[in-house]
């Protein structure tokens, strides 16, 4: 339970200590909040692995009335990929956003920003409120979207302000729904909705919140926020929004689904989702393979791998429950969602040193920059290696596991998405590592502190070694999932 | 009240929102959009009160008209500067109107679906006593979803970093807002020298009372931001930079006493954000009071905006 609560609290005393405190001070804090919540995330993971779910009712009172909090094995894989990325980026960052590196603004916003959004993140994984889980996803919005505002150019202003109309259109609707489910029910605790008995609007109020969380997780075709806001942030910041972000509202689609009202996933709901996800699969790769500019790329590039976690509701989803493929589909969306998490952080962040060295990141200033950078460019290509899955990276097990059970499903069709997925991947990433990899080029670039290199080196490497080990992080997602109880071994 | 007045009080009520929501949207030209949203705020606020909402309602006029209006009002101001107000509000953006027709549509066939909404369960008649305030909605707030409260407490901090994140890089270091000048013995010199003390006195009240009667921090809060605006505008007090020690520490000062009394009820009273039962009163008014004094200064510094040079935009 202190493991819990210190990946809660921790994060947000940070923030309220880069706001309040002066600059020389801050340095010093960061490093230790950092660190401690890592250790948190950590402590907290075991104490799911060894003990099962851990239960948190707040301040004493148990729903209906009060708030309550779990970590299961999908919320605290969340909190520890968080915990990961959050590091890797504060160890890039550290030397970037200084007064002088990135001006007074900037270093002034990055790090309690940076901080809520953990604090934010922390909150939704582990929370079993639907309120709840609206006011943390509220703080989310607003701390990425100031993420990206830090740019400061116009361009980046302007994908700010649309990213934020995009997201506050999408808490409206989910905040309609919650309140349809609470006029009903009388109650917003997830366990108590399953537990409810049926009203008439409980279907437009899973719509409504659903709807609302596409456009803030970016599904096709809600994703046109996504990549100029992703493309305009800062390095860092990228990372964090395209590593982190999307996924708490993808996280509570799967708690709505899977665990607050899987009675209303009709078969037809569950495959509008699926062909949602499979044209972000094509549209995304699609807008990649015909970007100039590397940060546009990796930016599209979300919006298609997104895509492939939505191949989890037709697969695993509604009257299907207690399918002997659901479990490996449901694991299968989730390594997706941490792989991508691991490398497209590693990607970013790799994207931000060639634009340190090189001073852009136009695909022809990138020419040759391998020779410069050889630990820079060997971390963008293991990250590639994970978004095209190729064995034996975590992507890899992710697309295996969601293929088999398409098999196994009979929906050989999204097999095919994604095998077509994997070839534009490569495509896309191709050009990208062809420019690095050039013979020519490379001449009259900035050096890049091996230090900061390696960052993104141990985030890619994190997502390969996720595959090699899939046996025990498979185990580990099993830990409190709904249908596992009576699934059996 | 007899019943039928009662009636005819409320269906005039709603014609008037309605009509009001009408002219905020396809009226022409944005100062008559803003003012109008400004009187929509307002009559939301009485229907609150016709509903027995009496805290919805003082914040709804606080924030949804008071603090919303003077937002809106100065985007105007500059928008007109800028010469771009001008080429809004030609025709209806018939998209929009669809998507908010059909929502309205489908939670207007919820309402009629929607079984007579839940009673609180016993759960909160049996559990107020311990709550330490006699307000339920404060005793729901700082006691039995106050984890909630603290997050949106936190919320406003990132709104207000993000709102500083605008700011041209060469104006980091100038005080928060464009600067002001009030005419010395003019109107609004002479409110800010009148208005100040009773808006004071009447935002420390609405925390007080909130405690067992409809008020508390947000509401109070709002009050007070809305004092230092007016003594900001007449010239009376300077808005401060960014990074002053003594303001940033109010920003925080809130959710850090918040917070820390969440963890010490986790050490001393067996979990977190627990409120023992004979602690839980001035627990709650301590937190209220710090919540205030945060809001009040985000709120304000919000409305105040980055800081900005003279002479730039």
């Amino acid at each position: 339970m202190s493991a819990l609560l210190a990946c809660l609290v921790l994060p947000l005393l940070g923030a309220l200590a880069a706001v309040a405190l002066p600059r020389r001070a801050v340095a010093a804090v960061l490093a230790g909040v950092v660190a401690l919540t890592l250790v948190a995330a950590v402590g907290l993971a075991v104490a799911v692995h060894s003990g099962g779910v851990v239960r948190l009712a707040l301040g004493g009172w148990s729903p209906p009335l009060g708030i309550a909090l779990a970590a299961d094995g999908l919320g605290a894989a969340f909190v520890l990929l968080t915990a990961l990325v959050m590091a890797g980026v504060a160890a890039a960052a550290r030397d970037e956003m200084t007064p002088q590196g990135a001006g007074p603004r900037a270093a002034f916003g990055f790090w309690p920003l940076m901080l809520l959004l953990w604090g934010a993140l922390n909150a939704v994984f582990l929370s079993r409120d639907l309120f709840n889980l609206y006011v943390g996803i509220e703080l989310l919005t607003l701390a990425a979207v100031a993420l990206v505002a830090i740019g400061g150019r116009a361009e980046a202003i302007a994908a700010a302000m649309r990213y934020l109309i995009f997201a506050l259109a999408g808490s409206l609707l989910y905040l309609a729904g919650v309140v349809l489910i609470y006029g009903a029910h009388g109650t917003l605790d997830i366990d108590l909705v399953a537990a409810r008995d049926a009203a008439a609007p409980d279907g437009l109020a899973l719509a409504l919140m659903t709807a609302g969380l596409l456009v803030k997780t970016a599904l096709f075709p809600f994703h046109v926020w996504l990549p100029p806001a992703h493309a305009s942030a800062p390095a860092p910041a990228s990372a964090l929004l395209s590593a982190l972000v999307p996924k708490a509202s993808f996280v509570i689609l799967l708690r709505l689904w899977f665990e607050a009202m899987p009675d209303l996933g009709t078969d037809r709901a569950l495959l509008l989702l699926g062909v949602l996800g499979a044209a972000a699969i094509l549209w995304g790769s699609l807008r990649a393979l015909v970007q100039a500019r590397l940060k546009l790329i990796v930016a599209y590039s979300t919006v298609a791998q997104l895509g492939y976690l939505f191949l989890v509701f037709p697969l695993a989803g509604g009257a299907a429950g207690a399918q002997p493929w659901t479990a490996g589909a449901w694991t299968g969306a989730i390594f997706q969602a941490l792989s991508h998490g691991l490398a497209k952080a590693a990607m970013f962040l790799a994207a931000g040193l060639f634009m340190a060295a090189a001073g852009s990141d136009r695909l022809g200033a990138l020419r040759g920059l391998a020779r410069v950078m050889p630990m820079t460019a060997f971390a963008f290509a293991l990250a590639s290696v994970t978004l095209i899955s190729l064995p034996p990276s975590g992507g890899f097990t992710a697309k295996y596991l969601l293929m088999t059970s398409s098999f196994a499903a009979g929906q050989w069709i999204w097999a095919l998405v994604m095998t077509l997925g994997g070839l534009l991947t490569a495509g896309y990433l191709y050009r990208p590592m062809a420019a690095l990899f050039a013979r020519e080029g490379g001449e009259g670039v900035q050096t890049v502190a091996r230090a900061r290199q390696a960052v993104p080196l141990v985030l890619a490497g994190l997502a390969i070694l996720l595959g090699i080990l899939s046996a025990a992080p498979f185990d580990f997602l099993q830990i409190g999932r709904p249908e596992a109880a009576e699934e059996g071994p | 009240m007899t019943a039928a007045l009662g009636l005819a009080l409320d269906a005039a009520l709603c014609a008037l929102i309605l009509g009001v929501a009408l002219a905020v949207v396809a009226g022409r030209g944005v100062f008559r959009a803003v003012v109008f949203f400004i009187v929509y705020g307002l009559l939301a606020a009485v229907a609150w009160v016709r509903l027995d909402a009496v805290n919805v309602a003082l914040a709804e006029a606080a924030i949804g008209a008071g603090l919303t209006g003077v937002l809106l009002l100065a985007a105007h101001g500059r928008l007109r500067r800028a010469e771009a107000a001008q080429d809004l509000a030609h025709g209806m953006p018939w998209s929009a109107a669809l998507a908010g027709g059909a929502l309205a549509a489908a939670l207007g066939w919820a309402w009629f679906e929607m079984p007579i909404p839940v009673e609180p369960g016993p759960e909160l008649a049996e559990a107020l006593p311990r709550a330490g305030v006699g307000n339920p909605v404060t005793a729901v707030l700082l006691n039995f979803r106050a984890w909630d409260t603290l997050l949106e407490s936190i919320v406003l901090l990132a709104a207000l970093i993000g709102v500083w994140m605008l700011a041209r890089e060469g104006d980091w270091r100038e005080p928060l807002g464009r600067p002001q000048h009030a005419r010395p013995g003019g109107v609004m010199a002479g409110f800010g020298r009148v208005l100040p003390p009773v808006g004071l006195l009447v935002g420390v009240w609405l925390v007080w009372a909130g405690a067992d009667h409809p008020g508390g921090a947000f509401q109070g809060g709002t009050v007070l931001a809305a004092v230092g605006l007016v003594a900001v505008l007449a010239g009376v007090i300077r808005p401060p930079w960014i990074g002053a020690p003594l303001w940033q520490g109010a920003l925080v000062l809130g959710p850090a006493v918040f917070l820390l009394a969440g963890i010490a009820g986790a050490v001393l009273a067996g979990g977190f954000l627990t409120l023992p039962e004979g602690f839980a009163k001035p627990a709650i008014v301590t937190i209220e009071v710090a919540l205030t004094v945060s809001i009040a200064v985000t709120l304000a510094f919000l409305v105040l905006g980055p800081p900005e040079a003279e002479g730039a935009g």
